[in-house]
């Protein structure tokens, strides 16, 4: 089998490859902004649980919380 | 709590960062031995010659489709009977994620019914049935956003996930109840797959890489919103931060 023929995918490129090219992107995206908004939330609720501004009773800065 | 040990949502939160990377380490590792398989070594269908390999895609997003809405309903099920956060947690985290699936699954879907029905659409009962779980799932989120008072929203939200959870047996035996363009089940049947081995093991693969794939999200996005409500609480000045 040849790239070329590998691309042409019978005759069906035009349906193969954006079905797989949506899927693998819309996969893609969907992982990246999940993993990025984990991030930000457990970033922002590890600052603010430490920030003896907001709680008197929090520990100190340096300490991770979780 | 005591009965359940994970259910504890900061002791959950830390099995999920223990999972995550081994959920999506192998998910990407089965996608990427799925996609090789699918795409190069295995043969063409007879009948639909290369087309045949938008299945891989395709399938997969409309098992996880449902699998998805059927954990949705049992989370909401559950938090409804012990009124536990972390089942409207895992409910709510999920939403978005069936979401994608069953818009890849309608999108896959008329990119294959173009080519082999000469039609990207058919108000049949396969094709409608999924279209309204596409609907379910937004107007869950809408929901979760819509109502600003939580306990209200999560009533609001459960009572929607579990009323749809009825168009799940619909979507399944579609394809048996009612005439349709869509081919019947060669899977998930009672008496075995009929599907050829060649074409079957590595759609196996790519729905296990789903699978995965959506395990290793639902922990990203639950222990995203365990940490907004913790937030929301030592905002609220509820709970003392170094607990």
């Amino acid at each position: 089998m040849t790239l070329q023929s590998f691309l042409e995918m019978g005759g069906y490129a035009a349906f193969v490859w954006p079905a797989w090219g949506l899927s693998l992107a819309a996969l893609a995206v969907l992982t990246l902004v999940s993993w990025r908004w984990m991030r930000r939330a457990e970033r922002l609720a590890a600052t603010s649980s430490s920030d003896p501004g907001t709680n008197p009773a929090a520990p100190a800065p340096s300490e991770p919380v979780d | 709590m005591n009965i359940w040990y994970y259910a504890n949502p900061e002791r959950f939160a830390g099995l999920a960062r223990t999972l995550l990377p081994w959920t999506l380490g192998l998910a990407l590792i089965l996608a990427a031995i799925g996609t090789v398989w699918g795409l190069l070594i295995a043969p063409p269908d007879y009948q639909q010659g290369e087309a045949m390999r938008i299945i891989y895609v395709h399938v997969p997003a409309a098992w996880m489709a449902m699998f998805v809405y059927a954990v949705m309903a049992v989370s909401s099920a559950i938090a409804f009977i012990w009124n536990h956060p972390l089942a409207d947690v895992a409910a709510k985290a999920s939403a978005p994620i069936g979401a994608v699936f069953t818009a890849l699954a309608l999108v896959t879907g008329m990119l294959w019914g173009e080519p082999m029905w000469g039609t990207w659409w058919v108000w049949d009962a396969r094709l409608t049935s999924v279209l309204i779980l596409f609907f379910l799932y937004i107007g869950y989120i809408v929901l979760w956003s819509a109502i600003e008072e939580p306990a209200r929203a999560a009533r609001a939200a459960r009572i929607l996930a579990l009323v749809g959870a009825v168009n799940l047996p619909i979507i399944k035996f579609s394809v048996d109840w009612w005439n349709t363009l869509h081919q019947p089940a060669s899977v998930f049947r009672m008496d075995g797959p009929t599907m050829a081995p060649e074409m079957l093991t590595p759609l196996l693969i790519m729905g296990l890489a789903y699978n995965l794939l959506y395990v290793a999200i639902l922990f990203m996005r639950m222990r995203a919103e365990i940490a907004e409500r913790r937030l929301r609480t030592i905002r609220l000045g509820l709970e003392p931060a170094a607990s």
